[in-house]
């Protein structure tokens, strides 16, 4: 898509056109390139809502900040989403939640850790309740702020979208099945002992 | 402290409502509490709840480790009299530490039904007569440290760092 | 239906399950919905559910998906480090959470703050408590699948934010209270950009009266829906909105009479009908009533002469130029002393009305810096039985409607 002259309007019969645009997408592009540019204008937040950063990420989308222009919007279910933004604290109970919908999620997915407490615990460091998100999932972008002001979070997403698009972490996710780093994730039966589901 | 205003006397409706119980009752800053033995705990929170005190704001406990005892707080007051709603009182008793075993008041006061299963699981204090006594807020694995017994212990990083 | 051995029963397939909507049978008729933690309103916590067809015949919450460990962290840090921790528990309303423990520790202290303080302190209560009705409603809007009412809101809200960034300099958490005064006087252009506010929002209420509460489709999500009969809001020991939905005229705000609520001139918002809407109109009522508080404080405070922002025993302490600098600017520095803040043995319960209802705090001292034992009780989590006792039978879209209309905030409720 880089070249504006390659890019053709098909009309007529459908079967033609679709079998053009497809030749045209791949024969010319790589695949990678396409999933990466289509990925960073689709990130689509999970409503897991972990803590009380959620209020400024609710405030994210609302109608003075309004994330929405860059392509993202909190939505229902995790799969149908791409992206988790954990908001604030996780705890123990949470945890296991957390894990278990970012495993729900299809790939490519990401993980934006929110707020002081998704870092390192912030205000609740000591905590007996407590875990460290990179524990949980492997995160991509941290964001720091207690709360962090709505125009951060939007910022964290254009962060987030420069890393795919510079980095293709989406393509290299589709064309060769490249994994995050997932060293110092525990493993599911640490986080989830206890799960009664 | 500003603008304390109580409509009624509570020390009056106190030692009316509990004729004929031990207790003894004491101002403190912002309440009025009642202590009664525990033997009597169960007919003295019968005999508030006639007299107008219909829920139970805080179940409080407070753990003195060096008495090696509980003390329970329920803090008590009322929504249907006006008159009553401005005071608040709290009818507390002490139960030993090893053995840690009260008298659960949720068919008296059905607000503290929650709050009764928190207790259980921050102090691994049982509520004999409990219909629901199962955790709350905490895993299984965090509800064996009992957290909030004071024998339980935080690590704080000090406000001052001395110099070493 | 509610045998007890049935809750026993191992799940059919993997140990470790999906959250969300997992659907188990238990019995011929009943099945058991497990709703949450990931769900699509305000998460946070989990209803372990039984329908019977549409009917909900049981509901088990299980919460503490944000219990934070408040309680325990409070036992070893200073007291004036427990301000920002308590915020925590509900950032959107912060001044209200936090008065309350000052107020208990003021109590244990002996001081009482100037009425400019307390002033202050009630003007940024009721900003915070519109700023939190207006998050209840975007929330609700989203619940009941209004996506107008969540955006109108929290537009709206941004209103009120921002009046409270000028006034402390931040959006949310602003750790205004501190023991005997407040951490920053009204700046200049303060009471025109209020009174702009105040006079913004009047004109809107009678909008979103029009748009949401006389809409066909959302009366019909809330009349009728979740009823809670008086007596039942007095035994359950509800609190707040959903309490004075239910013909409860209870308001901690007039019951304790702190800050500069004896002398302010307002209204408690009662309804008699109990349900849903009702719940919802009373927080429409407590909007126009903090609009009123507001112009009543800024009014106070612009005719007054900035004199001492602190209890004397602190003020007297600071240097002259920190006095000049507030006379000019309003900017407070707080002393030293407040790290190290050795406050007498004693016992105290404070009380407090936020935006969602009664706050109760308990704080016992043994003379060190840091409190022995801290007590909290949010609304939140005294509003916790609607769901056991109020929610079965209605059928599953009700709970949206009324898990709405209590505003339960799951962080505030776990502490």
């Amino acid at each position: 898509m880089s070249k504006m002259e390659e890019a053709k309007i098909y009309v007529g019969n459908i079967d033609e056109s679709a079998r053009k645009a497809r030749e045209l997408l791949l024969g010319k592009m790589k695949l990678g390139r396409l999933v990466d540019w289509a990925t960073a204008f689709s990130l689509w937040p999970v409503h897991l809502t972990t803590s009380c950063c959620s209020t400024e990420f609710a405030a994210t989308w609302s109608p003075r900040f309004d994330a929405e222009q860059y392509g993202a919007l909190p939505w229902v279910g995790s799969r149908q989403t791409n992206m988790i933004i954990i908001e604030g604290t996780v705890t123990t109970k949470m945890a296991c939640a957390l894990r278990i919908t970012w495993e729900q999620m299809p790939p490519p997915k990401f993980v934006i850790a929110m707020g002081a407490c998704s870092l390192d615990g912030g205000i609740f460091y000591n905590s007996y309740n407590i875990v460290k998100p990179w524990q949980v999932v492997p995160v991509d972008v941290y964001l720091p702020g207690c709360p962090p002001r709505p125009e951060t979070v939007a910022r964290a997403i254009v962060t987030l979208q420069r890393k795919i698009r510079e980095k293709s972490i989406a393509g290299k996710w589709v064309e060769e099945g490249w994994r995050p780093d997932m060293k110092y994730v525990k493993p599911k039966e640490d986080v989830c002992s206890w799960w009664r589901g | 402290m500003s603008g304390e205003q109580e409509t009624v006397d509570l020390e009056g409706l106190v030692s009316k409502a509990l004729e004929g119980i031990n207790y003894s009752i004491s101002r403190e800053k912002g309440y009025v509490e009642v202590s009664v033995p525990l033997e009597s705990l169960r007919e003295a929170a019968l005999r508030l709840k006639n007299a107008g005190f219909d829920h139970v704001k805080s179940l409080t406990i407070v753990d003195y480790i060096k008495k090696g005892e509980f003390k329970a707080m329920y803090i008590v007051s009322s929504y249907l009299s006006e008159e009553l709603s401005g005071g608040l009182i709290a009818l507390s008793t002490t139960v030993k530490r090893d053995k840690a075993k009260l008298p659960s008041l949720s068919d008296v006061w059905i607000s503290l039904l929650f709050q009764e299963r928190e207790v259980y699981e921050m102090f691994g204090i049982e509520f004999e007569g409990h219909p629901d006594l199962r955790l709350l807020l905490l895993a299984p694995h965090i509800a064996e440290l009992k957290p909030l017994r004071k024998e339980f212990i935080v690590k704080e990083e000090p406000i001052i760092r001395k110099p070493k | 239906m509610k045998d007890p051995e049935a809750r026993e029963e191992p799940s059919s397939g993997a140990k470790i399950g999906l959250p969300g909507f997992k659907v188990r049978k238990i019995e011929e008729e009943v099945y058991e919905v497990f709703i949450g933690p990931q769900h699509p309103g305000s998460g946070h916590m989990r209803l372990i559910t039984r329908i019977d067809g549409d009917v909900i015949v049981d509901i088990d919450p299980d919460i503490g998906y944000v219990h934070r460990t408040m309680e325990k962290l409070a036992e070893g840090r200073e007291y004036i480090k427990n301000i920002p921790l308590f915020e925590r528990m509900a950032i959107h309303d912060a001044c209200n959470v936090t008065v309350p423990y000052v107020r208990a520790v003021e109590k244990l202290l002996g001081v009482d703050p100037p009425p400019r303080a307390k002033y202050l302190r009630s003007l940024l209560c009721e900003i915070n408590r519109i700023a939190a009705h207006l998050y209840g409603f975007g929330i609700m809007g989203i619940f009941i699948g209004h996506s107008t009412m969540y955006m109108w809101s929290f537009g709206d809200r941004e209103v009120f934010i921002d009046l409270a960034e000028r006034l402390t300099g931040a959006r949310q958490t602003h750790s205004y209270p501190v023991f005997g005064g407040v951490k920053r006087d009204m700046p200049q252009g303060f009471p025109e950009m209020a009174r702009k506010a105040v006079r913004y929002m009047r004109k809107r209420l009678p909008e979103y009266e029009k748009i949401f509460f006389e809409n066909p489709v959302v009366r019909d999500r809330l009349e009728g829906v979740g009823v809670i009969p008086r007596q039942v809001a007095a035994e359950l020991g509800l609190v707040g909105p959903t309490a004075r939905g239910s013909s409860i005229k209870y308001d901690a705000r007039l019951a304790e009479g702190y800050d500069a609520y004896p002398e302010l001139d307002f209204e408690i918002p009662v309804y008699t009908e109990g349900d849903s809407l009702a719940r919802t109109y009373v927080k429409i009522e407590e909007i126009k009533q903090s609009l009123n508080i507001i112009e009543q404080c800024v009014s106070w405070l612009e005719t007054r002469e900035r004199e001492a922002p602190m209890h004397p025993k602190f003020w007297e302490k600071s240097p002259p130029l920190w006095k000049k600098v507030y006379q000019e600017t309003g900017r407070i520095k707080l002393l030293p002393i407040f790290a190290s803040l050795k406050v007498p043995p004693g016992r105290a319960v404070a009380r407090g009305e936020t935006a969602r209802g009664e706050i109760i705090y308990y704080v016992e001292s043994d003379g060190s810096t840091k409190p022995y034992r801290v007590r909290i009780v949010s609304p939140s989590f005294r509003n916790l039985p609607v769901f056991k006792y109020i929610v079965p039978g209605h059928r599953v879209m009700d709970l949206p409607a009324i898990y709405g209309s209590i505003d339960y905030f799951p962080p505030e409720a776990d502490r």
